[in-house]
């Protein structure tokens, strides 16, 4: 079953400036997929193109088989749709409480349920709580960000690069957190610049380079595939064509 | 020297309410709103206006509430005047920022900023004159608190600062207890974010505007309640207002209470050591003191 | 006959030297996109600057140092260009809010300072300036006449520099930073240096026409630079479109007509006890051109020819 289409995608932050020229991607039930490429490759653009939050001028984005192309971004979390940025993906100014609380305002009588939950999941920020969020270390962080994505129940999370700026160790834990999720149904795309890590725990791979398709496949295969190998895992970043 | 610093408070609490409204809106929309100072004055006015129609519905209502000046029908009229003046920046907004904002620009709105101040200013002065105004004519006399030092304090300005106090607190309460407060520091510091946790931002700039006029709305009446009532109310508070602002740091709310506390402060007690005509430029020297010193202000964050 | 020929040579000398101001903000405004909210600061510092260095002593008041009067002029420049350096260093690098309150503030200190000093001639503003040359030219309609002449002079110096500026290197990188701030500063330029030799050029423009505009009453007070005037040359430039000089002139000359004709209308036209209205239902119509013209037309009447810059084709 696919859970998340995206389309011969253009989309761009200003008018014909397309950052993504032709971009189309299928996201499994129930799997990881990955994306993976060069900085600049317009990774996190495809993700906020698919959030609603950078506008698609071409192309169509569909959920579960129903179209969703440019969708209104605070809508997505009632799509069953929840995004984790790249970067400043917290409220840094609320305390770790309060940004659970924020997501879940919505929930009605079940709100204190399900942050309860969170913190049985997370003993960690439940330690926290009543902490301010930009006191978290960058580890803490992600997972608070995580949480704040399960805490509105999705069926898709779309994942920029939750593992940067972490030790090996918090980015191995905050991945294998990710990789666990899709066995309660969840549809993880991450996107992904520690790559062998990424291939390792993701079952779909895309690589995306100048906002087009370059690879796709199995993340296995992609694995042991040595052009792939060579241009992509040697270590190093190759810049934009 | 004492009763400097006891007007500079009572004074602060009115630039702190109003800058509050200047310093969200400022920081979601990204301009500076020269025309925030003008719904001062529309709540004043309006505050003025029903004040009246209830005084003359029931006599009742005319009477004072000792030891005060306030009557209850302007009691009542402060309520309707926050309301409505809330309604009016959110039409401000909708038939002219909404517009310049999709056209052009983040300057062209401080530009039609100006315009709108000068319509708003100048159309109250037609409808309800130029001269001054006041809530009541009945003369309420100060209370000497002290002789020596000498301090003079009216009833009515104590319940001013009390009720600008009270309205602060309120907006304590629901900014650090309730998940709506949340929201609005969410959208303040980081409105994609808050996008993608479920908030609607052209509501949250709907409910901004709302909240930003009516605690204009209250500074406006306490202004007129402890000064008087005129066209140029806003023109006069523009700069202090802005002041307050920078000195908390613009998008700050905290910061914006505190600025106006010590533009407030600060302006009164220059008349120390200036004469009086001065003090209009008093808040232009605290803008340029904060810029030299701390540009960002109190609370406020660098951005570009 | 020679009652409108004069009366339209005072026309043509107000709005030229307006035009001249307008030219300045177009500078800043216009070409770099900076938002100047106290016009009439840098236009009252070259006013009172000239007839202070420019004037003959009075008692209580500072100045009189009866400088030629091209120094005098030359001096207001510089007073308009100090007190813009003052303002822009502090102000240039942070959001482009911080100068727009910063600018209108110095305006209102401005005024308060010139209106409560009396040094500086107080309310009743500064006298005892004796117009160059009229020992030679009469006090008149010759004078007059030669007066607009030098003003038109000036006003076509100014285009002429601003438009050689503008089409020279340094304008390119000012539409630059205008349109793109990031590309401007990759390209090894520091935007806030040239944003503050734009603001203190642009403000010494102003300060020109105030210096003028003061030589030509022999008289400046507090009550020529109230906020009002900042208004009437934004509408002259948002009117006439901003980033063109020409269309800032023909700009000019439009409001300042439109502005002494609907005074005229209603002084003449409307009943007794509206009179004390007049300035209001100006100011409301200034605005309302203001707005108007933000939402229907904010590139103009007489828009700038489109330019794309060499940094937002390669973008
Ligand atoms: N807000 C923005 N406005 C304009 N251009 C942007 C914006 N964000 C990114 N870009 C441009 O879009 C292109 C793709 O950026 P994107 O962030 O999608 O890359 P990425 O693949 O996620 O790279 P990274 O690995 O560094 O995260 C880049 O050239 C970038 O400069
Ligand atoms: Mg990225």
């Amino acid at each position: 079953m696919t859970a998340l289409v995206a389309k011969d995608i253009v989309a761009g932050y200003v008018p014909d400036l397309p950052i993504l020229k032709s971009v189309s991607l299928t996201a499994e039930t129930a799997r990881v997929t990955v994306i993976i490429g060069p900085n600049g490759a317009g990774k996190s653009t495809l993700i906020k193109a698919i959030a609603g939050l950078v506008p698609v001028s071409s192309g169509t984005v569909s959920l579960h088989g129903q179209k969703i192309t440019n969708p209104r971004p605070d809508r997505m979390g009632a799509l069953g749709v929840a995004y984790v940025p790249q970067s400043d993906n917290i409220f840094r100014s609320l305390t770790i409480r309060q940004n659970l609380d924020l997501v879940l305002r919505n929930a009605g009588k079940e709100a204190a349920a399900r942050r309860d939950a969170l913190f049985a999941q997370f003993p960690a920020l439940a330690d926290k709580q009543a902490e301010k969020a930009g006191a978290l270390s960058g580890g803490q962080r992600q997972f608070l960000a995580v949480a704040m994505a399960l805490a509105i129940n999705p069926s898709v999370i779309l994942m920029d690069e939750p593992s940067a700026g972490l030790s090996p160790k918090a980015a191995q834990e905050v991945l294998e957190y990710t990789r666990a999720l899709t066995e309660n149904g969840v549809t993880i795309l991450l996107v992904e610049q520690n790559v062998k890590q990424a291939l390792r725990l993701a079952d779909q791979c895309y690589i995306l380079a100048d906002g087009r398709n370059q690879v796709d496949g199995a993340a296995q295969d992609l694995l042991n595939d040595p052009v792939v190998g060579q241009i992509y895992l040697g270590g190093k970043r190759v810049a934009p064509a | 020297m004492i009763q400097n610093l006891v007007d500079g408070v009572l004074v602060g609490s009115i630039l702190s309410l109003g800058a509050i409204g200047l310093t969200m809106a400022m920081h979601m929309l990204r301009f500076a709103n020269f025309s925030h100072a003008e719904l001062l004055s529309i709540g004043a006015y309006a505050a003025l206006v029903f004040d009246g129609l209830f005084g003359a519905i029931h006599p009742a209502l005319a009477e004072a509430i000792p030891p005060l000046s306030l009557t209850w029908s302007l009691s009542i009229a402060i309520l309707i005047s926050m309301a409505l003046t809330g309604v009016s920046a959110v039409l401000i907004d909708r038939l002219v920022f909404k517009r310049v904002r999709a056209k052009g620009g983040e300057l062209s709105m401080v530009f039609a900023s100006f315009g709108v101040a000068m319509i708003i200013r100048n159309i109250l002065g037609l409808i309800f004159g130029l001269s001054p105004k006041l809530y009541s004519q009945d003369i309420v006399f100060a209370i000497v608190v002290s002789r020596d030092p000498f301090l003079l304090i009216k009833p009515d300005q104590v319940f001013t600062l009390v009720a600008a106090l009270l309205i602060m607190v309120i907006l304590h309460v629901i900014l650090s207890r309730t998940t709506f407060g949340y929201a609005l520091r969410a959208v303040a510091e980081n409105p994609s974010l808050a996008q993608v946790s479920g908030i609607n931002l052209s509501r949250m700039i709907v409910l901004i505007w709302l909240i930003g006029g009516g605690l204009a709305a209250a500074a406006g009446v306490f202004y007129g309640l402890t000064n008087q009532i005129n066209p140029v109310l806003g023109r006069d508070l523009v700069l202090p207002i802005f002041a307050a602002t920078i000195v908390g740091g613009i998008g700050s709310i905290y910061g914006a209470v505190l600025g106006g506390f010590i533009v407030g402060l600060a302006s009164n007690l220059a008349l120390v050591i200036l004469p009086s005509g001065y003090s209009p430029a008093v808040p232009f020297l605290i803008i340029l003191a904060v810029l030299i010193v701390r540009p960002h202000g109190l609370f406020g964050e660098e951005r570009t | 006959m020679i009652g409108v020929i004069s009366y339209l040579v005072f026309f043509a000398t107000v709005a030229s030297i307006l035009s001249i101001a307008v030219l300045g903000l177009n500078l800043q405004w216009g070409n770099t996109g900076l938002f100047n909210g106290g016009v009439v600061a840098f236009f009252g510092a070259g006013a009172y600057g000239t007839l202070i260095l420019g004037g003959t002593p009075q008692a209580g008041q500072m100045g009189g140092f009866e400088l030629p009067y091209l120094i005098a002029l030359l001096g207001g420049m510089v007073i308009s260009g100090i007190v813009a350096w003052v303002v822009g260093l502090l102000t240039l690098r942070l959001r482009h809010d911080y100068l727009a309150i910063a600018t209108f503030g110095v305006a209102v200190a401005f005024e308060t300072v010139m209106r409560n000093s009396d040094w500086l001639g107080g309310a009743q503003g500064i006298r005892g300036f004796e117009r160059p040359l009229r020992d030679a030219l009469g006090n008149g309609f010759s004078y007059n006449l030669a007066f607009l002449a030098f003003v038109l002079v000036v006003l076509i110096g100014i285009y002429l520099f601003l438009e050689r500026l503008i089409a020279s290197p340094f304008g390119r990188l000012l539409r630059a930073i205008r349109e793109d701030e990031t590309a401007a500063r990759s390209l090894g330029k520091s935007p806030s240096r040239i944003r503050l030799t734009a603001f203190v050029a642009g403000s010494v423009i102003m300060g020109l026409a105030g210096g003028l505009y003061a030589t030509f009453y022999a008289f400046i007070s507090p009550q020529d630079v109230l906020p009002i005037l900042t208004f009437q040359i934004w509408a002259m430039l948002i009117v006439g479109g901003a980033g063109n000089n020409k269309g800032a002139v023909m700009g000019t000359f439009l409001i300042w007509a439109a502005w002494t004709a609907s005074g005229w209308a209603l002084s003449r036209f409307a009943p007794m006890d509206v009179q004390l209205y007049t300035g209001s239902i100006q100011f409301v119509l200034i605005g309302l051109v203001i707005v108007g013209m933000l939402m229907w037309r904010p590139q103009g009447l007489f828009p700038e020819k489109l330019v794309v810059s060499q940094s937002a084709k390669d973008k």
